[in-house]
């Protein structure tokens, strides 16, 4: 099993070094002048020459990738062009604010459908099951960014009671202890909208998931053995096949974390969240090259890692996949 | 070599299978078309798919002969002044916007961009994924060590941002959008064929096949592809729904082709404007435009799967 963790760990890290190699290439090898980025095209040609030297942009490809991967190891990924900060210092302040967000929204998420789609396998209410059918698919084939808007024309604009952007209310006095940060009521009255629509986008995957495996388990021999035992229907559900049941869900959790926070661009652009997602919407659209690049490589690298945990924790959970 | 290939799918469609005559020696001789038809009035949610799915067929072809308004026209009321962001009325069913377009126009024109964007980028995906997977799965050793490690680190890389990075460098063009999304979304269709191609290659029929010399390529196109065709379809379906909303996505944050009139588009005037606040006409027919979109071929794909599991169950 360790053998199996380090082997995929290399495997992790040789993926990502080829991201940041495509992903280096990809942004030098766009034609296009790296200067005006920095510089904007009104400056005078000394100060371009200036930048040009600085940055060492005058010598070749392979010296400026090489020297480039150095400061990778080193953990500099570039300056950003826009903040004069280093690129892993402004994505690092957003991703907190990413994971504030995301956290607990795929959180609620499963939790409730499990839950939901625990007990909508319950035989007595499959009448219901075209409904709850016609509901997760209701919400999978919306857009996201819709369901935001129609969440916002309706809280915020017309009822009033949740605001439409933002973390914070402006105006916010930073308190030195972090936790205070992120447990008081301004920033969950920030949350609750955002909350909202992310967790009911996401609901549909883990409710469908764990009904399926429900159902699935209900054909083995070990609950109908629990049934002849003369175990109440309640504890066959709850205690026998809900636990059998959760292990696919459990990997699909942490693969939607993985996947997640590549998905939750959208709703950080329309709620003006300031996290990593707009950071690398804003970042584009300036061309601020080496924070979309970092950002890029933070997105890759946690969607991986996160792919790692669910095959851990599904090895680790089944103890027939160890065994093999 | 195409001939026989053609009627390999035609027989395959007619359902009487290739599988169970040479393995099980039984021939289902009965055509199904009957039985299709049957199942799908007994199926009130593939009805309601498919229904939805003609209907904005007729409206994509249609076009420009049932908008009332072109949608790019300014429209103006009897004083000459612009209809700027007026409630739904009579002559404009869907309002206009605030430069005084008439909404239901666009919506009009926006389903034939979101049918052609979709078909000709699930298209591309589900060529690239098959092939990739047929020949990974088939072949194994390091061809399939390689294509999987491809996918994987494709996998690592999330969809939206990296489109957005890549449209932003090559330039907001639809057609560069369908190229990177080409690029990157052939991973899921490619590990599903991959995983159905391993089973399939150890069946006797592709034994006996390689026993009596064929070459690869004739077992690969004329033996296996028939057999994963109904799985390749039934993903090119999601796919569809996959690569629409991506492209409302991309759109909507201000990154779409500005000379296609998208749903997204039309949604992201609306947001940029800032008249989400007060004009709830121009935000809610778009959206509700792609949400039956997508629910239709959700439906309809649903449907197909069943159809196609119960026509190979009989067989395995």
């Amino acid at each position: 099993m360790f053998k199996y963790i380090t082997k995929r760990v290399m495997h992790i890290f040789l993926s990502l070094l080829i991201v940041i190699t495509v992903v280096y290439f990809l942004f030098r090898l766009i034609p296009g002048d790296p200067t005006v980025a920095l510089l904007g095209d009104s400056f005078t040609l000394e100060a371009k020459q200036m930048v040009i030297e600085r940055f060492g942009l005058n010598k070749p490809l392979r010296i400026q990738y090489w020297n480039y991967m150095k400061n990778v190891f080193k953990g500099d990924f570039g300056n950003s062009f826009y903040y004069r900060l280093p690129a892993n210092k402004v994505i690092g302040n957003k991703i907190v604010n990413t994971l504030a967000l995301l956290l607990p929204s795929v959180l609620l998420s499963y939790f409730f459908g499990t839950l939901i789609g625990a007990i909508s396998s319950y035989k007595l209410w499959s009448r219901f099951e075209n409904i709850i059918i016609a509901i997760t698919l209701f919400f999978r084939s919306t857009p996201i960014f819709w369901l935001a808007m129609l969440g916002t024309m309706l809280f915020s604009y017309k009822l009033g009671w949740l605001p439409n952007s933002g973390m914070r209310t402006p105006g916010y006095i930073e308190s030195s202890f972090y936790l205070l940060k992120f447990f008081n009521k301004d920033f969950v009255w920030h949350l609750t909208l955002p909350l909202l629509v992310l967790v009911s986008t996401r609901i549909a995957v883990p409710l469908l998931l764990m009904r399926t495996t429900m159902i699935e388990t209900f054909e083995e021999g070990y609950i109908k053995f629990c049934q002849t035992k003369g175990l109440s229907e309640g504890q066959v559900l709850f205690k026998h096949s809900f636990r059998n049941a959760l292990l696919p869900v459990v990997t699909s959790f942490s693969l939607a974390i993985g996947t997640s926070i590549g998905g939750q661009i959208i709703i950080e652009y329309i709620f003006g969240w300031p996290g990593l997602g707009r950071e690398i919407v804003l970042a584009t659209q300036r061309s601020d090259y080496p924070v979309a690049q970092f950002g890029l490589i933070v997105l890759a690298g946690s969607v991986m890692i996160m792919n790692l945990t669910a095959d851990i924790l599904y090895a680790f959970l089944d103890p027939r996949i160890r065994i093999k | 070599m195409k001939k026989t290939f053609l009627n390999k799918i035609a027989r395959i469609i007619k359902n009487k299978n290739i599988i169970s005559n040479s393995e099980t020696g039984q021939r289902q001789s009965k055509s199904n078309y009957k039985s299709f038809f049957n199942n799908l009035r007994k199926d009130k949610f593939a009805l309601f798919g498919i229904f939805i799915l003609i209907f904005f067929l007729f409206v994509g072809i249609l076009g420009e002969r049932i908008a009332p308004f072109s949608p790019t026209q300014i429209n103006r009321d009897e004083q000459g002044k612009v209809l700027v962001l007026r409630a739904p009325t009579l002559k404009h069913l869907f309002g206009t916007t605030n430069m005084g377009r008439d909404i239901l126009s666009m919506t009009i024109m926006g389903t034939r961009v979101a049918l052609m964007v979709g078909t000709i980028g699930a298209l591309t995906v589900t060529i690239i994924g098959t092939f990739f997977g047929l020949v990974s799965g088939y072949y194994g050793g390091w061809i399939d060590a390689i294509i999987m490690r491809i996918v994987d680190i494709l996998y690592g890389i999330p969809l939206m941002p990296s489109t957005l990075v890549l449209i932003v460098l090559l330039g907001a063009n639809i057609w560069n959008f369908l190229i990177v999304v080409s690029l990157i979304a052939w991973r899921g269709t490619a590990r599903i064929i991959r995983s159905q191609v391993l089973s399939l290659r150890e069946r006797p029929f592709i034994k006996a096949a390689k026993v009596i010399g064929a070459s690869p390529k004739r077992i690969i196109f004329i033996h296996i592809l028939p057999n994963v065709i109904s799985l390749v379809f039934l993903q090119m379906t999601l796919t569809v729904v996959y690569v629409i909303m991506t492209e409302a996505s991309i759109a909507f944050i201000g990154f779409g082709d500005p000379s296609v009139l998208s749903w997204g588009q039309i949604l992201q005037m609306g947001f940029v404007t800032g008249s989400a606040r007060v004009a709830w006409w121009w935000i809610i027919p778009p959206g509700f435009a792609i949400m039956f979109l997508c629910l239709g071929i959700f439906f309809f794909s649903k449907f197909l799967e069943r159809t196609m599991n119960s026509k190979f169950r009989n067989f395995t």
